[in-house]
C-alpha cells in the first residue's frame, strides 16, 4: 500500500484573473517506508506540494490520499497524528518563549499521548539531546540543536510520515551531516516515510531513493537516485542540475 | 603575483567587550592578499565574516580591532581618519553581502542606487553615470539592462539581485573585492552563474578577491588559495589544488561531512571537535 498518493494536484494563489498556479498537474506515489525527494529551484512549487499535503495551502484541486485517508478541504485530528512536518528555519519554527519541555508536551497533549513525562525523556534521547536540554529556551540552543528539537516535536505524536521542508539548508555543512545522520537513523528505527524537499541534490541523494525534479510547477521527471548516479537522467533540465551540483572533491 | 600585496594583515584580533569580559572573535591571524582568489572557510562562529568586516573597519562597538599591521595597498587602515575610510570603502575595497534582499535599498530603483554608488566615489555627470551603470549591468549578464535599471529591488529575483549588487560594487573599480557568502542565498543553478561572473570580472580587472564561505568544496573549485579558520584562528592554509593532501583533522572533517552524489555512504562523517584545535597557534597565511 502506498503511504501517499497524489493525483493531478493543482495549487493556486490569488483570485479571479490574478490566479496563478504554483503547482500544476502533479501526480506521484510514495510507498510505505520509502523516502521521496522533491528537487527544483526556488519558485518551482516543491514546498507548495508539501504545504498542500499538510493542509497549509487551502486552494488546491485534484486527489490526495495519505495513509489510507482521502483528504478533503479540512484535515482530521487523526491525520496530524500520522503526518508531521519539519520546517526549513529552526530559528523561526520554535516558540521563542516556550521551553523545549513545553513545546514537546503541548504537541503530545493535543494528541492525547499518555506518560508525557517519560516520553519527553525518550524523545530527547532519540534525537541525540540529553535530558539537560529539557528546560532550555530556543535562544539557548544552537541551530543544529533547534532543528533536533523541531524533529522531536514532529515525532512527539508518533507519526508514520514526515514532511521535511529543506531541513538542513539553514545549517552549516558539519551540522548538516549530523542532522542527516539523525534522519537516516530515525527512519530506520521508527519505520518512517519521508517526503523531503531540497535544492541540494547531494542531500536528497543521501536520504532518498526516488526523486521528482520540478520546474515551473510541473514534474520534469521522476527517477531513482541510482539512475541519477548512473547519469541516466532523461530531461535536459535534470542533467543541467546534476552538472551544477558541486561534487565533493574527495 | 606582484611584490606588494594588496592587503597585508599581521596578528589581527577582533574583540568584543561583554559583561563577562572580553570575547575574542578573531584571535591573531595573519595573511596577505595579492591579485588572486583567496578563499576563507569555516563554520558559523569561526570568525571568517568578522575578518572580512575588519578589513573595512566595519566592526561596531562594543567590538574593536587590534593588529600589528593592517595595510590596504600600503595604507594603514588602523590609523586612518573616518573620512578617508569612507573613500576606501566601496572605492578601493568593496564588499558583496550575503543576501541581496537585505542589502539593496528597497525604496530606490536599481538604477538610482547604481548611479549613487558611482557618484559617491567619482566626479562624473549624471548622464555619464547613467551610461556606466547600464554598461556594468550588461557586464554582469543582465539581459535587458534598460528595463532592470528602472525596477525596484523587490521586482527582481534573488540571483538577479545578487548580480545587481556585484555590479554596484564593481562600478568604482575597486582593487579588492570581499565576497561574504555571495551565493548561499541562491539556488544551485544560479549559484554557478553568479560565481562565473565574479570569476570573470576578477580575472579581467586584475582584482584581489577574498571569498568567504562555509562550503569547502565550492571554495576548492573556485579559489587559488584557501584559508581554513576554526574558533578565530587559522588552522590550515593551502593551495586549492592541494586540498586533497590537507592534514588537519578539522579540514578532513569538513570535507567528509558533505553528502556526495557519486559516492553514497550509509552514514556521513561527523566532526569530532578536539579542544586542542582551539588552543593551537594560528598558522600564518602570508605569502
Amino acid at each position: 500500500m502506498s503511504a501517499i498518493s497524489i493525483n493531478n494536484l493543482c495549487v493556486w494563489f490569488g483570485v479571479g484573473a490574478e490566479r496563478s498556479y504554483a503547482v500544476q498537474d502533479v501526480s506521484f506515489d510514495v510507498a510505505d517506508g520509502e523516502s521521496f525527494g522533491l528537487v527544483g529551484e526556488s519558485g518551482s512549487g516543491k514546498s507548495t506540494i508539501l504545504r498542500a499535503i499538510a493542509g497549509l495551502a487551502p486552494t488546491w484541486s485534484g486527489k490526495m490520499s495519505v495513509a489510507g485517508e482521502t483528504l478533503g478541504p479540512k484535515r482530521s485530528k487523526s491525520f496530524y497524528s500520522k503526518v508531521q512536518m519539519v520546517f526549513q528555519d529552526p530559528y523561526a519554527s520554535l516558540h521563542p518563549r516556550q521551553t523545549v519541555d513545553r513545546v514537546l508536551s503541548e504537541a503530545m497533549n493535543l494528541h492525547g499521548v499518555e506518560n508525557i513525562d517519560r516520553r519527553i525523556g525518550r524523545l530527547l534521547d532519540d534525537v541525540g539531546l540529553g535530558p539537560g536540554f529539557r528546560f532550555r529556551y530556543p535562544h539557548q540552543l544552537s541551530g543544529g540543536q533547534r532543528q533536533r528539537v523541531a524533529i522531536a516535536r514532529a515525532l512527539a505524536c508518533d507519526p508514520s510520515i514526515l514532511l521535511l521542508d529543506e531541513p538542513t539548508s539553514a545549517l552549516d555543512v558539519s551540522v548538516q551531516a549530523e542532522i542527516l545522520n539523525l534522519l537516516v537513523d530515525l527512519r530506520r528505527e521508527h519505520k518512517l516515510t519521508y517526503v523531503m524537499v531540497s535544492h541540494d541534490l547531494g542531500v536528497v541523494g543521501h536520504l532518498c531513493e526516488r526523486i521528482g525534479v520540478m520546474k515551473g510547477g510541473r514534474f520534469e521527471e521522476v527517477l531513482t537516485v541510482d539512475a541519477m548516479r548512473r547519469s541516466e537522467a532523461q530531461s535536459p533540465y535534470t542533467q543541467h542540475l546534476l552538472e551544477s551540483s558541486i561534487n565533493s572533491i574527495r | 603575483m606582484t611584490d606588494a600585496p594588496l592587503l597585508d594583515l599581521e596578528n589581527l584580533w577582533v574583540k568584543f567587550r561583554t559583561r563577562s569580559g572580553v570575547f575574542d572573535a578573531v584571535r591573531g591571524i595573519s595573511f596577505t592578499l595579492g591579485k588572486e582568489r583567496l578563499g576563507i572557510v569555516g563554520e558559523s562562529g569561526s570568525g571568517k565574516s568578522m575578518t572580512g568586516r575588519a578589513v573595512l573597519r566595519l566592526i561596531r562597538p562594543p567590538g574593536f580591532i587590534e593588529a600589528d599591521r593592517l595595510d590596504v595597498h600600503g595604507e594603514d587602515i588602523l590609523s586612518l581618519p573616518e573620512k578617508r575610510m569612507r573613500q576606501l570603502r566601496g572605492g578601493r575595497v568593496s564588499m558583496i553581502m550575503q543576501d541581496p534582499k537585505f542589502s539593496l535599498n528597497p525604496v530606490m530603483t536599481v538604477g538610482q542606487q547604481l548611479v549613487e554608488a558611482l557618484r559617491a566615489h567619482e566626479k562624473v555627470s549624471r548622464s555619464e553615470a547613467h551610461k556606466r551603470a547600464l554598461e556594468v549591468l550588461d557586464e554582469v549578464a543582465i539581459r535587458d539592462p534598460k528595463r532592470v535599471f528602472d525596477l525596484y529591488p523587490h521586482e527582481v529575483s534573488g540571483g538577479m539581485g545578487q548580480r545587481i549588487m556585484i555590479a554596484m560594487m564593481l562600478l568604482p573599480n575597486p582593487e579588492i573585492l570581499i565576497a561574504d557568502e555571495p551565493t548561499s542565498a541562491l539556488d544551485v543553478s544560479v549559484q554557478l552563474q553568479v560565481l562565473d561572473i565574479i570569476d570573470k570580472l576578477v580575472r579581467d580587472r586584475g582584482m584581489g578577491l577574498m571569498f568567504i564561505s562555509h562550503d569547502l568544496n565550492l571554495v576548492a573549485k573556485f579559489c587559488d588559495r584557501i584559508i581554513i579558520m576554526y574558533a578565530g584562528r587559522i588552522v590550515e592554509t593551502c593551495k586549492a589544488g592541494e586540498l586533497r593532501n590537507a592534514q588537519h583533522p578539522y579540514t578532513l572533517g569538513l570535507l567528509n561531512s558533505v553528502p556526495d552524489l557519486e559516492h553514497p555512504r550509509d552514514h556521513l562523517e561527523v566532526l569530532k571537535r578536539d579542544p586542542a584545535w582551539r588552543e593551537a597557534p594560528s598558522v600564518s597565511a602570508r605569502v
